[in-house]
């Protein structure tokens, strides 16, 4: 790497002196070295500010694609300098538009080791450390490791993994709060800050769930190109390859795809299947625009670095730009929702005598004036322990009742509750006496 | 600064926020936590299998409708048994397999009837046509609006959103004889050289 970046720059020497200059950050350090108008009362400032930003924290970025692009050279050129970067996927041609670390010889490579490279031949000093690989493949201890964590995702199941793992562990431990700053290709930016502000899964039901259509039209009066790609991919697939799953990643099984809506097409004189109008369809792939994407990053960015730096307030807690007609944007503080089922709900610890039954366990939860709860079901990570409801579950756990709780539980294994009269979930971590 | 202020300390606006949050907390909630043990551990149910325990327990289904789980760990896939008391299907026992996946309630479940069964909103795959389970899916809908959207099938075919046009067709053309093809399908018979599973209760 180290040679890498001296031919980049003309030799060891001139770099050396590059990565000495005190004022390559002269732009930042203005923020930095002085207070502003609205600067918390225990901002430092100056030497000590720097050095945490520069040599002590530690960033993750998730997403190496539209937005993770933007992303990861704002942080460069703000002075992060341990950087680290994780995404599955690989350069695909139709990314060289806006995915400007790229270039045309990456395709089929890895987007986080690629942007990894890039970044760290393009801004001495900066160390990016590459994963190529799933979020979900991390343990905990993996984002333990840092202090911030950027999301730049286009899939809302990563983001709700993401959220509620960085939740779980705010919940197990104070001193593992890591800030959460969430990107949207479709502009929004906002902080979460795990179990404190609203999180991802609090705003769910904002989210306009993807686009369907109704099934009899597709199979009997399609009118549309995408009728016809759904025609292929919802009812063709599997009616030919039975229980085989479709992969949208495999280009063989796209191009299936794309032959089957062709012909219906043509069959019901509808024009405009096309190859790319198949692969966006059946991935539900929603255009990006490169400037969303760069006023999106830009504010991501801020947010970070007057998280590490505390130079300013930060962002309290929902930014949305919208860019149709004209430059709008809007700031509001999302709520935390007292039910929402990753970060509400209550949690409490029950004394439990080695030889209750789980009825008599259940029936001391009743009991409880301050639950007043009437009809619970009770569950574990591993399945129902017992459900009142429906009847074959109640026939199938009813036998636990008379089990001792202690032969129940694996270690560690915390009960969920939720009754009809309980607003919100309640979690009990049992303390066997 | 993260690392040199005390852990909370960078936070700046959140001792407002959550001051404010614990204001609106129903009394109820003052619940005597013993905090640090209970955070601890919280047991890792996903959004997903919260939403179908609540979902499920607070079912009430007609005696109609029964659930059947092959495997209590795995809550997200079970059928669904329908037996109309009334209607066109009347006598008939009909399953269906719901799959639920991590994004459910955001996705909806997807449901397919495991018989080849003569109706105008199904087709010979077993593929349903009922609006809740596409294009009209939200998060507010539950599972007991998606088993109470399929029964209604059984009672009232739709003749107008076919997913069987032939058996539309008939439906439209003349209910008489529609009546008798469901009756001949369900004892496992022919309707237009298309056989079809036995659908009768023992």
């Amino acid at each position: 790497m180290t040679a890498a970046v001296a031919n980049a720059n003309g030799g060891p020497s001139k770099l050396t002196s590059y990565l000495a200059d005190e004022t390559r950050f002269a732009h930042i350090d203005k923020v930095l070295d002085r207070r502003g108008p609205w600067t918390d009362e225990r901002f430092v400032g100056g030497k000590e500010t720097k050095d945490f930003l520069r040599t002590q924290s530690k960033i993750l970025v998730i997403g190496a694609g539209g937005l993770g692009c933007e992303i990861l050279q704002n942080l460069a050129l703000s002075g992060f300098n341990n950087i680290h970067v994780i995404d599955m996927d690989t350069i695909d041609i139709s990314n060289l538009n806006r995915q400007f670390l790229f270039r045309e010889a990456d395709v089929g490579k890895s987007k986080a080791l690629c942007a990894a490279e890039f970044v760290m031949k393009r801004v001495p000093g900066v160390k990016v450390t590459a994963y190529h690989g799933k979020i979900q493949d991390h343990p905990q201890s993996f984002y333990a490791q840092f202090n911030i964590v950027v999301a730049g995702l286009d899939s809302i199941s990563a983001r709700r993994w993401i959220n509620a793992t960085l939740v779980q562990m705010a919940q197990e431990d104070e001193e593992n709060l890591k800030p959460l700053i969430d990107g949207g290709f479709k502009g929004q930016a906002r902080v979460i800050l795990p179990t404190v502000t609203s999180c991802y899964e609090c705003s769910i039901d904002m989210l306009t769930p993807p686009t369907a259509f109704p099934i009899c039209t597709i199979a009997n009066t399609p009118r549309l190109p995408e009728h016809c790609i759904e025609w292929a991919s919802v009812l063709e697939w599997p009616k030919v390859f039975k229980d085989k799953k479709l992969d949208t990643d495999d280009p063989d099984h796209i191009e299936w795809l794309y032959r089957q809506a062709s012909a219906r097409a043509a069959q019901f004189k509808i024009e405009g299947v096309t190859w790319a109008l198949t692969q966006g369809v059946v991935k539900n792939i929603i255009p990006a625009i490169a400037s969303t994407n760069a006023i999106i990053a830009a504010s991501c960015c801020n947010e970070a670095l007057k998280i590490a730096t505390a130079c300013a307030p930060f962002l309290n807690n929902y930014m949305m730009y919208v860019g149709n007609d004209s430059v709008y944007t809007y700031t509001f503080e999302h709520e935390k929702r007292p039910e929402c089922p990753v970060c509400g709900g209550e949690s409490l610890t029950a004394d439990v005598g080695r030889d209750w039954t789980l009825e008599r366990f259940i029936d001391s939860l009743i009991a409880r004036q301050d639950l007043q709860i009437s009809r619970p079901s009770l569950s574990t990570s591993r399945g129902a322990l017992y459900w009142p409801s429906p009847p074959d579950v109640h026939e199938a756990t009813k036998p636990n009742l008379e089990k001792l709780l202690v032969d129940l539980l694996i270690e560690d294994d915390g009960i969920t509750v939720l009754d009809p009269a309980l607003p919100v979930s309640l979690s009990i971590t049992v303390n066997f006496l | 600064m993260l690392a040199l202020l005390p852990t909370t300390a960078y936070l700046h606006p959140i001792n407002t926020v959550t001051l404010s949050h614990r204001r609106h907390r129903p009394q109820l909630w003052s619940v005597k936590k013993n905090e640090e043990a209970a955070a601890k551990k919280k047991p890792k149910m996903t959004a997903a299998q919260l939403r179908v325990q609540k979902d499920l327990t607070e079912l009430e289904l007609p005696s109609t409708m029964t659930t059947q789980f092959p495997d209590l760990a795995d809550v997200l896939n079970f059928t669904l048994t329908i037996t109309p008391d009334e209607g066109i299907y009347k006598g008939g026992v009909f399953k269906f397999t719901f799959a639920i996946n991590a994004n459910y309630p955001h996705e909806p479940p997807k449901v397919r009837c495991v018989q080849k069964i003569y109706h105008p909103n199904l087709d010979l795959e077993g593929n349903v046509c009922l609006n809740i389970l596409r294009e009209d899916w939200k998060p507010v809908l539950n599972l007991s609006s998606v088993m109470i959207g399929i029964q209604y099938l059984f009672l009232e075919p739709n003749p107008d959103d076919p997913l069987n046009k032939d058996a539309a067709e008939d439906l439209r053309r003349n209910r008489e004889a529609f009546i008798q093809n469901v009756k001949t399908s369900m004892r496992g018979g022919s309707v237009r050289g298309e056989t079809f599973d036995r659908v009768l209760q023992a």
